[in-house]
């Protein structure tokens, strides 16, 4: 059968470690908030937010997504505007979802998803949405290890767990040896499927460090790719789980 | 209609001609970065989660949209309530056919242009009202809450019953929309002349397309100027169905995407749903993002039409194919989509045969209406004519290779015999069968079921071409040199996935010399980029590398008349050579990035247009495909063993992305031969039974061939263009179906000529033949 992995330090991998590196931090300004952050540059940019002043926030964010941290002429225009209500106390809940390593306090209505939470409201982006319904796998995150549909989980069940999403196997800059693996294996093409697929191989490997070639079919199986780039799939998983070892 | 090769573009307004290219450069010889398998340029992107694709942008302030949509099959909306919708919790917006933001705008369903929300509803799906509101699940609850009063029409979702007298009819006086024929040579006299005339009828399920990035859009106004990003196969074409259905001018339109989650034809152009959010974008005076469910997607973005075929076909016993008659029907859905379009070519033009005849029928049903789909009608008539090849070539006695070898075309016979610049079928057929190992399976597979009762084996092959794959003009790309050396390299096509934006990379560092890192795209935004047609149709590759390459080699030529007036040499005794260009013969030389003019100037440009293709010759890629699978003869299950594309593409550019296509293709072949089809309920409601993937099965990890293997056949083809590529994405979906059909022949004796094959239908046939 033929191979066509290029060789590690091959001229044609130039270039690739800081390819799109600028487009990271995309959303978020929309972070309801980061009360326990770990990063220095994102605890920065919430200080000056007194906590009754982000409370407010919260209190219109959860009936007005994304407009978390408008401006204050912005935000007046906003309430002002017909049809703006502040979500009742009643109608809303207060979680803490601790993701990628990081606290998030956060307002939900008890039927938001956690793929709707971390894609709209947190703004990680990276966790995709192909169905809604749990068929795809497009949304896998990793639950305390475990790979799971964000969209079949509720943001309030996903409390008190460990929750990884594709941006959380990230080193910095680096990427994390599946995702370094789905770039050398041509594991994609769209891409779009590509973070559910990382994150299912990803807690595949955790649970079974050596898979079989069966247990790698298997492990990508609840993960559809209408591209049809399975064997490459295979072929990541199979190559990721030599690099981390 | 059928003859027709150009709907991947022109549908709509009239595109711009590009001026053609100039003189056309000798092809490269020996390759430095051309055809190696670099990782895309965009891997990290795509991996890291950086990568923003439409459905992912947040804007602040932004609303979401739902749409509602008739649950009927035909229907006639008579009144829309929506009162208790706009008092709702967060909706912002409310749009339906009473609004007056709504009034005039009207939706082109190809040809046939109808109100946006149209009261006469003529499939399941049909746009009635729209909402914006302050999250997702607001919008949800709002639709939910419109009242619509509709007067249920009868309706008919069968293709061929919609053919009877007494069908109810879609739209106009008859359900039949079109009948073309085709005929050369004469049929009659060609049955006459065979040995054997076989007839078989063979049917194909209607095929949904379900990229995983749903259908959608988020949409802004800076007051009368509009952004949209679009998860799309082309921008410009979203950029003009914008500015045609609103009236507003081009340049006040900006549609932008750089990253979209597959779209296989069913995004090549904007949907009712664009215009929808444009619309509520306006009224809220907040951008808008719109995402239609996956159920949504299941009813109204388009599908690979259904078909019903019949084939009937002489032949010599010395292999001589003496005549092919077929007919097909097919269905548009609810408005003229090209039902039948295509699916007679393959018959037409694939094997020598001197009498041909062909029907083709194009309906219409109340469902949703078609869009092009990887290779429009030909994986349909590749399932009826690769099956009947194979029929004729075991009841003559001859190896169904062998029978392919003799009956291959130098010229395309349905173009008038026009020659094709270069035809590699009779490679991919032959090279690929030796590295398949074809003969000695044979012996093994017959062995193999000698010996076994409860699994059989077979194995199986199919060839194929593709109507177009050629490219052409418009395109125009403009390649950028900084003071620095670095290089941004601007184009307006999408990558959609088949890896665009690595191998144009690599065809202008190729052409430069210099290596791909340097080299920063800048790609499909109407505003920052050239104009480009949708990506589609195998046509990108070959449509964008010839002008890249010569927007490089312009570029080039600008920097050689600036090094010739700083060297006071003449232009024609420079040579360049990557980073430097130098006087021929003499030992002077100048860093390129060192040009005074460049350095002056800050940056140099080289333009490239796409000039037209050959007049007297046919530009095709062409394939053959092989695969082994195992039957569990109790079960009705089947194992794919491994699978062979053998593709004549001409020159590959990229050997990671090219596999990556081959692999694709086969998988979504796969699905089309054994495990998709749409069921709608024909007797009872005409409602749509399996619209999620859970009911609509794709070929999962499980299903697919554990040994898959691209077999590039390189042909130098000059005359293609001036990269020697030809187009790939669609050719690898074609043969796949009918290479399983002819395996499962040979593994259990039955011809299945209803695509999907399912287990079931295998237990059923196989125990029908036992008691027969």
């Amino acid at each position: 059968m033929h191979t066509h992995a290029p060789a590690r330090g091959f001229y044609w991998l130039e270039g690739l470690q800081h390819a799109g590196a600028l487009n990271r931090g995309r959303g978020r300004q929309f972070y309801l908030g980061g009360s326990m952050s770990t990063d220095r540059e994102e605890r920065e940019e919430f200080t000056g937010y007194s906590r009754r002043g982000f409370m407010q926030f919260i209190g219109v964010s959860a009936g007005v997504v994304g407009t978390t941290l408008l401006s204050q002429p912005l935000l007046r225009d906003l309430q002002a505007a017909q049809g703006v209500s502040v979500m009742s106390d009643a109608s809303a809940t207060r979680i803490l979802l601790r993701v990628n390593s990081r606290q998030y306090d956060l307002l939900v209505e008890p039927r938001w998803s956690l793929l709707y939470v971390l894609r709209e409201i947190i703004g990680l982006a990276g966790t995709k949405i192909g169905c809604d319904r749990g068929e795809c796998g497009a949304c896998t995150v990793l639950i305390d290890d475990i790979p799971r549909y964000s969209c079949m989980t509720l943001a309030v069940e996903a409390e008190n767990a460990e929750i990884t999403t594709v941006e959380g196997l990230m080193k910095g800059e680096e990427l994390g040896d599946v995702q370094s693996a789905f770039v050398e294996e041509d594991a994609f093409q769209c891409g779009y499927c590509t973070s559910g697929q990382i994150m299912a191989v990803e807690g595949m490997l955790r649970k079974t460090p050596s898979p079989e070639p069966e247990e790698i079919q298997k492990g990508c199986s609840g993960n559809l790719c209408r591209c049809g780039a399975y064997q490459n799939i295979f072929a990541a998983a199979e190559k990721a789980s030599r690099h981390k070892k | 209609m059928a003859g027709n090769d150009t709907i991947y573009y022109r549908e709509g307004l009239p595109v711009p001609e590009t001026p053609g290219a100039d003189a056309d450069p000798e092809q490269w010889k020996k390759t430095d970065v051309v055809g190696k398998p670099l990782p895309r340029v965009d891997g990290y992107e795509r991996v890291s989660g950086t990568a923003q694709y439409p459905s992912d942008i947040v804007l602040p302030g932004m609303l979401y949209a739902a749409i509602l949509r008739c649950p009927h099959p035909h229907a006639r909306v008579l009144s829309v309530d929506t009162a208790k919708a706009e008092k709702m919790e967060g909706v912002r917006a409310v749009l339906s056919g009473s609004s007056e933001e709504a009034n005039g705008i009207q939706w082109k369903y190809n040809d046939q242009t109808v109100p946006l929300f149209d009261p006469h509803c003529r499939f399941e799906g049909e746009a009635v009202a729209a909402v914006a509101a302050d999250s997702w699940y607001q919008a949800s609850d709002a639709i939910r809450s419109i009242a619509v009063e509709y007067e249920v029409l009868p309706f008919v979702v069968d293709h061929e019953k919609a053919l009877q007298n007494d069908a109810a009819k879609v739209g106009g006086e008859d359900n039949l929309i079109s009948e073309d024929t085709y005929s050369r040579g004469n049929t009659n006299r060609g049955f006459a002349d065979a040995h054997m005339v076989f007839e078989r009828n063979y049917t194909t399920s209607c095929e949904l397309h379900t990229p995983l990035e749903l259908h959608g859009c988020v949409a802004s106004w800076d007051r009368d100027r509009l952004t949209v990003w679009e998860s799309s196969q082309g921008v410009y074409g979203v950029q003009s169905r914008i500015a045609e259905a609103l009236g507003i001018p081009l340049s006040k339109i900006r549609v932008a995407n750089h990253y979209m989650g597959g779209g296989f034809g069913s995004k090549l152009w904007p949907g009712k749903y664009t215009l929808i959010s444009v619309l509520l974008a306006k009224i809220s005076a907040r951008p808008v993002k719109m995402l239609l469910s996956r159920e949504e997607t299941y009813l109204c973005v388009g599908n690979r039409p259904a078909s019903s075929m019949q084939l009937k076909a002489g032949v010599k016993k010395d292999g001589t194919i003496t005549a092919l008659e077929f007919g097909c029907t097919g269905p548009s859905g609810a408005y003229p989509a090209g039902g039948a379009q295509l699916v007679d070519w393959l018959i037409r033009d694939l094997y020598l045969c001197d009498n041909v005849s062909t029907s083709s029928k194009d309906v219409l049903i109340n469902a949703g209406p078609a869009r092009p789909f990887r290779a429009p009608g030909h994986p349909q008539g590749a399932w009826a004519l690769e099956q009947m090849i194979d029929e004729m070539a075991v009841n003559i006695g001859m190896d169904p290779l062998e029978f392919r070898l003799r009956n291959i075309p130098e010229a395309s016979q349905a173009r008038g015999g026009k020659p094709y610049t270069k035809t590699g079928l009779r490679q991919c057929l032959e090279k690929g069968a030796e590295e398949f190992g074809w003969k000695q399976s044979l012996q093994r597979v017959r062995e193999f079921n000698e010996n076994h009762n409860h699994t059989r084996r077979g194995i199986g092959l199919g060839s194929c071409l593709w109507i177009a794959g050629d490219g052409g003009p418009p395109s125009t790309v403009i390649i950028k040199l900084y003071r620095d050396g670095s290089i941004n390299l601007n184009m307006g096509a999408s990558d959609i996935g088949t890896g665009t934006k690595t191998v144009m990379a690599q065809v202008a560092a190729e052409e430069l010399g210099v290596q791909p890192s340097v080299i920063q795209i800048e790609y499909a935004d109407t505003a920052t980029t050239q104009f480009a047609t949708p990506s589609g149709g195998s046509k990108t590759v070959p449509t964008e590398a010839p002008t890249v390459r010569s927007a490089a080699i312009a570029l080039k030529r600008e920097l050689l008349k600036m090094a010739a007036e700083e060297l006071e040499a003449d232009v024609t005794d420079l040579v360049y050579q990557g980073e430097w260009i130098s006087i021929r013969g003499k030992g002077e030389k100048l860093k390129v990035a060192e040009i005074k003019g460049l350095q002056k100037r800050g940056e140099v440009i080289g333009v490239g247009y796409r000039g037209p293709n050959i007049d007297d010759k046919v530009i095709n890629p062409f394939a053959a495909q092989f695969c082994e699978i195992e039957v569990n003869m109790r079960t009705g299950e089947v194992k794919i063993l491994r699978f062979l594309g053998a593709h004549d593409s001409g020159r590959v550019l990229n050997r990671a992305t090219y596999d990556s296509q081959v692999y694709g293709g086969i998988v979504m072949g796969i699905g089309f031969a054994f495990t998709e089809f749409r069921k709608l309920d024909s007797r009872q409601t005409g409602k749509l039974c399996n619209k999620n993937w859970h009911d609509y099965k794709l070929p999962t990890a499980m299903d697919v061939p554990l040994q898959t293997v691209s077999l590039p056949i390189e042909i130098d083809d000059p005359e293609a263009n001036n990269t020697g590529a030809k187009g790939l994405g669609e050719p690898v979906t074609i043969p796949t179906a009918p290479a399983l059909a002819n395996a499962l022949y040979m593994a259990t004796g039955i011809r299945f000529t209803r695509a999907p094959v399912m287990p079931m239908d295998i237990i059923h046939q196989l125990s029908t033949q036992h008691e027969g």
